[in-house]
């Protein structure tokens, strides 16, 4: 096949392998050499490792609540601690304090890790997916498809998301996964499917896609294992950037209060904030710093993974 | 150039229709009706709320019922808002659009300009400290929790240094014996500040273009600036105003400032990656082969070329940078479309909150619009005839 033709090393004797064990190979390869990029740019390495970090602190949840935490008193929603006045500072009991109404600060940094994680993660994929199969269809297939999906992603492109969802919140109070969805297909259908497209395009006016075609692939092939593969490190560098802008649209409207959601980053400074221990910014640090710097840190992680990986995708970018 | 604007302005209203049934869809796609809210209240049996469903229409085809909607809206009748009750979502909205307007497009401009200046700083120094320092800064701002910047920017200015007021948009101290009403100031102040931003850009244009401007012209420039500076406060004295204007500034600060952290480092970061490219081209190597000076080579050769990438970003991120204004706006309770438009639907004022999301819709669709336009201008590229260039 074409594409075995200029790689060295695989010469007409190894073709007796397996044409899976040859691919994987390749695969391989390929993903290594692009790891290699990917860590010589240090940002992206301090990405990584945040995001591994935040790994570990949201499945230290599940131990922690089952073994050393009592749930009555640790339970991130309902617990309640009778020992001590509320909101109280950092001590041994509470390690990062307790909130307003007397319920464990770290451990609802801790709980709420996972769920950042399932949020921004779904929204993304649902972006991406999205994204992908539209803007690829609309660069393959040209005409209606392409005017109408383009149109819609410029009529996405205006409409102003935390407006449109803080009135939609208003009347439905939207929760957890429903939120997730409806980030994931907006943002889907939005700007990520014009760049796509332009990517697509300009993937399949290649001379192999026409070999492919000449050869008897069926349209549905030629997207899947043509020009989808070729899109798809532009498509996974816009899933980190969709991760962040899901999750800081979920703190920010959880922070208003229009969201049903009942623990989240966001809503931890929300219950300081209607409390009204804000105004006494300096003094009740522990209510506000813990979840702020965590949505700063965890969207910066999935941001700075981004840059390093723009660094692969987009080669004029590299040192070298 | 004409007939590009003409298929725009096609395109524009085909979009601004598209949105309002949008978001007409969006009201009635919300469980019950308008009286579903007399549901609870005993006094108003089952056959009068029938009644009040004819007298409004409810009962009528949904067809029916968009038709009027729409009519209605271009009428400019949006209804009455619920929480201030006898007054119309129009006035209310044209009261507070102006202001919105300014703080948008204050933080922008500034942000933008920041945000190019500093991000061809750092291309050109690349692998610096300033390099790594600015990346990390700018992604730490680009990802911030912008309700809590906005707090720590008010603790750290307004609570602690006592520099700048706390929030609102005028000090109601000073403006109770006012002549004049705020909007009326705010319009000279801003037809003020356009004068002094175009006179300053005109002037530094003509004095200071070539390669190595004399220190005559230098001078010349500078003391211009300051004459017209000087003339537009002597106005406002004379007009009585200038307090007045000075409150009002004071107010705008902190909110632009927050703004501008929010949105400058989006235009940095991409400006830079976008330097990066250009400044691998033959060209810009040519440039240094002549001899010319550093700076020169960096302003006139490199920079206008990786301008363009970051335009169309401003171009796409208009209605995420109207999203962070709103929660700005918010937070500084700086009484513009996105406050009131958040405290419409806090308060389930439905009128009022649908007509501040249209009110979003045209005024982005509008800077989207002018955007585009200067883009054109811009870009030779693309071709005028309606057909975008590729």
């Amino acid at each position: 096949m074409n594409e075995l033709a200029p790689t060295p090393g695989t010469g007409s004797a190894s073709l007796t392998e397996p044409l899976w064990k040859i691919r994987w190979k390749l695969t391989r390869r390929s993903f290594a050499q692009s790891w290699e990029i990917f860590r010589e740019s240090r940002i992206g390495m301090i990405g990584i490792i945040l995001i591994i970090a935040f790994g570990i602190f949201g499945a230290l949840w599940p131990i922690m609540i089952n073994t050393v935490w009592d749930p009555m008193v640790y339970d991130p929603v309902v617990g309640f601690d009778p020992m001590s006045m509320h909101p109280s500072p950092p001590s041994a009991a509470h390690l990062l304090g307790t909130d307003p109404i007397g319920r464990d600060i770290l451990a609802q940094l801790m709980y709420s890790t996972g769920r950042e994680f399932l949020l921004g993660v779904l929204s993304a994929v649902i972006t991406v997916v999205i994204g992908t199969t539209v803007g690829t269809a609309a660069a393959y297939y040209g005409g209606l498809i392409d005017t109408v999906f383009m149109r819609i992603a410029d009529i996405i492109l205006l409409f102003p998301f935390i407006p449109l969802l803080v009135v939609m919140g208003s009347m439905v109070k939207l929760s957890f996964l429903p939120f997730a969805v409806i980030m994931g297909v907006l943002g889907g259908f939005g700007g990520i499917t014009i760049i796509l497209k332009a990517q697509a395009l300009s993937v399949s006016v290649r001379p192999y896609i026409d070999a492919a075609r000449v050869a008897g692939g069926s349209d549905f092939h030629i997207i899947v294992s043509h020009i989808i593969p070729n899109v798809l490190p532009l498509s996974f560098l816009y899933m980190m950037f969709s991760v962040t802008s899901a999750i800081l649209s979920e703190a920010t409207l959880s922070f208003f209060g229009v969201l049903n959601i009942d623990m989240s980053w966001g809503m931890m400074i929300h219950t300081a904030d209607v409390a009204g221990y804000l105004f006494d910014f300096a003094r009740y640090w522990w209510l506000w710093a813990p979840s702020g710097l965590a949505i700063t840190l965890f969207c910066a992680a999935f941001y700075m993974v981004g840059r390093g990986l723009d660094e692969v995708v987009n080669p004029r970018l590299r040192k070298r | 150039m004409r007939r590009y604007v003409f298929g725009r302005v096609g395109q524009v209203i085909l979009t601004l229709l598209i949105y309002i049934t949008l978001v007409y869809f969006l009201l009635q796609a919300m469980p019950g009706d308008i009286t579903m809210m007399y549901l609870s209240n005993p006094k108003i049996p089952q056959a009068a709320r029938e009644e009040l469903r004819s007298q409004l229409g409810l009962d009528q085809s949904l067809f029916i019922q968009y038709v009027s909607y729409m009519k209605n809206f271009f009428r400019g009748e949006l209804g009455v808002s619920f929480s201030q009750y006898p007054k119309p979502v129009w006035d209310i909205l044209m009261e507070k659009l102006p202001r919105t307007f300014v703080l948008f497009l204050t933080a922008n401009i500034l942000s933008f300009y920041i945000g190019f200046v500093l991000g061809k700083v750092i291309a050109w120094r690349r692998g610096k400290i300033i390099d790594h320092a600015a990346t990390v800064v700018g992604i730490t701002f680009w990802t911030a929790f912008y309700p809590l910047l906005a707090l720590v920017v008010i603790w750290i200015f307004a609570y602690n240094l006592k520099w700048l007021p706390l929030n609102q948009f005028i000090d109601p101290r000073l403006w109770t014996a006012a002549p004049f009403t705020a909007n009326q100031v705010f319009g000279n102040m801003v037809c003020g500040a356009a004068i002094v931003a175009i006179g300053i850009f005109l002037i530094f244009f003509y004095l200071l273009r070539g390669l190595k401007p004399s220190r005559r012209s230098r001078v010349y420039a500078w003391s211009a600036t300051a004459a017209l500076i000087a003339a537009v406060v002597f106005v406002a004295v004379r007009k009585g105003m200038l307090i007045y204007i000075w409150d009002i500034t004071r107010h705008m600060i902190l909110p632009v400032l927050t703004l501008t952290l929010i949105n400058f480092a989006g235009t940095m970061l991409l400006m830079r990656d976008s330097m990066l490219e250009t400044v691998q081209e033959d060209y810009v190597l040519a440039a240094r082969a002549k001899g010319l000076p550093d700076r020169v080579v960096r302003d006139r050769y490199a920079a206008r070329t990786a301008l363009l990438p970051t335009v169309t970003s401003l171009v796409l991120s208009l209605a995420s940078s109207m999203s962070g204004g709103m929660v700005t706006e918010t937070m500084f309770s700086w009484p513009g479309l996105g406050q009131t438009l958040f405290t419409a639907a806090l308060a389930n004022d439905y009128p009022l909150a649908t007509g501040a999301l249209a009110f979003t819709g045209i005024f982005l669709l509008i800077a989207h619009f002018i955007a585009d336009i200067l883009y054109a201008v811009l870009d030779p590229r693309i071709t005028y005839t309606g057909q975008s260039g590729i």
